[in-house]
């Protein structure tokens, strides 16, 4: 109870650290968005109405913490170049993008670790080497060039979906998981690769540890103390990689929004930097690494169920 | 030194990523077609003439591809040498002398390690200006700070109370010296390594920063993607030879840290 509160407390800081560092980095380049706005020729009373409409007259501190308590109530300022409010162009963005992130995490999660398990029966084998250069490759290639091998294929020769036509969440629920369940794949795919080759090296290490020894020494079968024994060793391992893989997805899904044109997060965030719509940008690069660093805290917590020694503060 | 032997994915790494580093640097020299001019037809398959064929504009790809690899590889390269010298030396620092530098580097370390290495070169471009080609290796560098000096740290921070160090420390050395002479020649076996993953990781990052169109670089392979993609259909060679380029440059190398992995365990 203690580790979890105290690991709470630091998910709160490293939260709090990063909206304070990217709000005040974009406040120092964002010079006077009203003056952009509006132009060198905008009379004062303009300028100071819309400086106070976009609540740019407030100190420093006093802006930073109602962009901050937003998160909360959802206002998270006016956009400068659509002039609506943050949330009401984001709000659906954020669904789209999480369900895909999710999806993803999951098929990585299912493929994974049975194959990975399994990778570990060619150890010392003949084809051990094209096991390696396989997963090697898999993980050369680039997610969006998959993705647009994929969205031909199967969305323009197959039809399985139409590209850039994503059916809406709420109404049609089961046809819009089937599009992004594609976009997934292919973020997922060198995910996976990489998941493998590090829960393949975590059974080898656990595999030549006195206690495997000594459970095969007594006349258990390798298949079971592996399945029995090793597994749950390596867990811990493998939940913390998988923790950091929600990092992975999430710079994914940015790229590979675009190939699919899915209406996502990342599409928009690459949109408002071109538009130099600082409060959207900085709004999701928080959002996102909010999510991230959220993920990484529940795998944390999780491990120290799975191993209790953890919550003593020791490092297995 | 003994003499450490070759082993299989190195060999084949090495290989890869020699052939692929000539032509880049035969496309530094010469190229078969100017990569920007009207060559030929548009839509033409490969063929003798056009190894990759043409794209919309009639340019000819073979001749794209080489300029583009030359873009990518530079950026990657400048990009891993910023990441590589400014995290090995805040990892010398805080590895070595620890404390209270140590802590704050390294909780700001944990900070810039939530965000996704795009979003981060995406924050950091967008706050430097996306225009300019100096900005986006910049971008990319900072990002690749945080993985170097988490690496080199623990090497340094394992090395530090060894006996050879403190023999050195008694016999009056300094602790430039020590670091510069004593220490960075033994992080090699996990520096190398680094280096490959973090190239990797530059290649890849490159290309979708310029395939998101970021930064207007118009003779990068993720650029050149991104063109491929609306014209996939009628050119799919175009997509096709770029992607496989990109891929192919991540694998040779991927393999030459394999092989480098391997024989580290054999030794």
């Amino acid at each position: 109870m203690k580790y979890t509160l105290k690991r709470i407390a630091l998910l709160l800081i490293t939260m709090l650290l990063v909206s304070f560092l990217t709000f005040s980095a974009f406040d120092l380049v964002s010079g006077d968005p009203a003056q952009t706005k509006l132009g060198t020729e905008a009379t004062p009373e303009r300028l100071e109405a819309l400086r106070h409409m976009w609540g740019l007259d407030q100190p420093f501190f006093t802006r930073y913490f109602r962009w901050l308590a937003g998160f909360f109530s959802g206002d998270l300022g006016v956009s400068y170049h659509y002039s609506k409010p943050v949330w009401e162009l984001i709000a659906s963005k954020v669904e789209v993008t999480l369900c895909m992130c999710l999806l993803s995490f999951l098929i990585i999660v299912v493929v994974s670790i049975p194959l990975g398990i399994g990778s570990y029966r060619l150890v010392g084998g003949p084809f051990d080497w094209l096991r390696t250069a396989f997963n090697q490759l898999c993980m050369a290639v680039p997610p969006f060039f998959t993705g647009m091998l994929v969205s031909y294929g199967f969305g323009i020769v197959l039809r399985f979906f139409v590209p850039g036509n994503v059916p809406d969440l709420h109404t049609q629920f089961g046809a819009a998981i089937r599009h992004l369940f594609f976009a997934a794949v292919c973020i997922a795919i060198p995910r996976i690769a990489m998941t493998i080759r590090m829960m393949r090296s975590t059974v080898i290490s656990e595999m030549n540890k006195p206690y495997v020894r000594t459970a095969i020494s007594r006349g258990n079968d390798r298949h079971a103390v592996l399945t029995r024994h090793v597994l749950k060793n390596s867990l811990v391992s493998t939940v913390t990689f998988l923790g950091q893989t929600m990092a992975e997805i999430v710079g994914g899904s940015i790229v590979v929004e675009q190939v699919f044109g899915i209406p996502g997060l990342g599409r928009f965030l690459v949109a408002s930097i071109g538009y130099r719509d600082y409060p959207v940008v900085q709004t999701i690069v928080v959002i996102l690494a909010f999510w991230v660093v959220a993920v990484g805290t529940l795998a944390d917590l999780l491990n120290q169920r799975i191993d209790p020694r953890l919550r003593l503060g020791g490092r297995v | 030194m003994k003499k450490r032997k070759l082993n299989g994915y190195l060999l084949a790494g090495l290989l890869i990523t020699g052939l692929l580093l000539l032509m880049t640097l035969y496309g530094a020299i010469h190229t078969p077609y100017s990569p920007t001019a009207y060559t030929g037809m548009k839509f033409e398959a490969p063929s003798a003439a056009h190894l990759f064929g043409t794209d919309k504009l009639g340019r000819d790809i073979f001749s794209r591809v080489l300029k583009g690899m030359g873009t990518t590889l530079s950026i990657a390269l400048a990009t891993v040498a910023i990441g590589a010298v400014v995290g090995t030396a805040v990892g010398a620092v805080t590895g070595y002398f620890g404390g209270l530098v140590d802590d704050a580097l390294m909780r700001l370390n944990d900070t810039l390690t939530a965000f996704p290495s795009i979003l981060l070169a995406l924050l950091v471009i967008s706050l430097l200006g996306p225009e300019n080609k100096y900005n986006l290796i910049l971008a990319l560098g900072i990002v690749f700070i945080p993985s170097f000096a988490r690496v080199t740290r623990t090497a340094f921070a394992s090395l530090r109370d060894v006996n050879y160090i403190t023999s050195a420390r008694l016999m009056g050395a300094g602790n430039l010296r020590i670091l510069l002479v004593h220490l960075l020649p033994n992080t090699g076996r996990v520096l190398f390594p680094a280096l490959t993953i973090g190239f990797n990781n530059a290649v890849l990052a490159e290309a979708s920063m310029s395939f998101l169109r970021i930064t207007p670089l118009e003779t990068s392979l993720g650029y050149m993607l991104s063109e491929a993609q609306g014209m996939f259909a009628a050119a799919p060679w175009y997509a096709l030879s770029t992607g496989s380029v990109i891929a192919l440059l991540v694998f040779g190398v991927g393999l030459i840290g394999e092989g480098l992995q391997q024989r580290d365990k054999e030794a």
